[in-house]
């Protein structure tokens, strides 16, 4: 995950509180949803950025999973299409695992 | 867990789904959003 975004949830989670925030993924494909989710539970895994060795445990979601809560026009007009063209349940699995193993939060 | 009293960090793909996009289907629900971004993941 992008360096800056790492400060940002950090910076959220003092401000808001881990409790209240869910991290919410729009990712293309498996692997790198997967890196995010990995990122904001049990730390950045690259250790490269500001989350290295922290373990926030926010509760993380892909968007996909929220279908039934959206606005089915809005998820229409928004989502529908990359629906068709992702890989929707290894996304989805991937996340998920992830939020299973190091979720503390809102799972 | 009730998704609509959550606070939301969105972090939207420009290859799959963008921010914007999920910040729509988050204020569709009532929720907030507190950090919207569209990263490139590659």
């Amino acid at each position: 995950m992008d360096l800056e975004n790492q400060s940002r949830i950090n910076a959220l989670v003092e401000e808001h509180g881990a409790e209240n925030i869910i991290v919410l993924l729009g990712g293309a494909e498996a692997e790198a949803s997967g890196l995010a989710a990995e990122t904001v539970t049990v730390g950045d895994p690259t250790f490269a950025g500001p989350l290295a060795g922290v373990e926030l445990g926010l509760g993380v979601y892909h968007i996909f999973e929220l279908k039934d809560h959206v606005d089915e026009t809005v998820w229409d007009e928004q989502i529908s299409m990359m629906e068709m063209v992702l890989e929707v349940d290894e996304i989805v699995e991937e996340v998920k695992s992830f939020r299973d193993n190091g979720s503390k939060y809102n799972k | 867990m009730d998704f609509k009293t959550k606070k939301y960090a969105i972090l939207g793909d420009r290859d799959g789904i963008p921010g914007g996009a999920i910040e729509e289907c988050i204020k569709s629900m009532g929720a907030e959003v507190v950090f919207s971004t569209t990263e490139c993941f590659v």
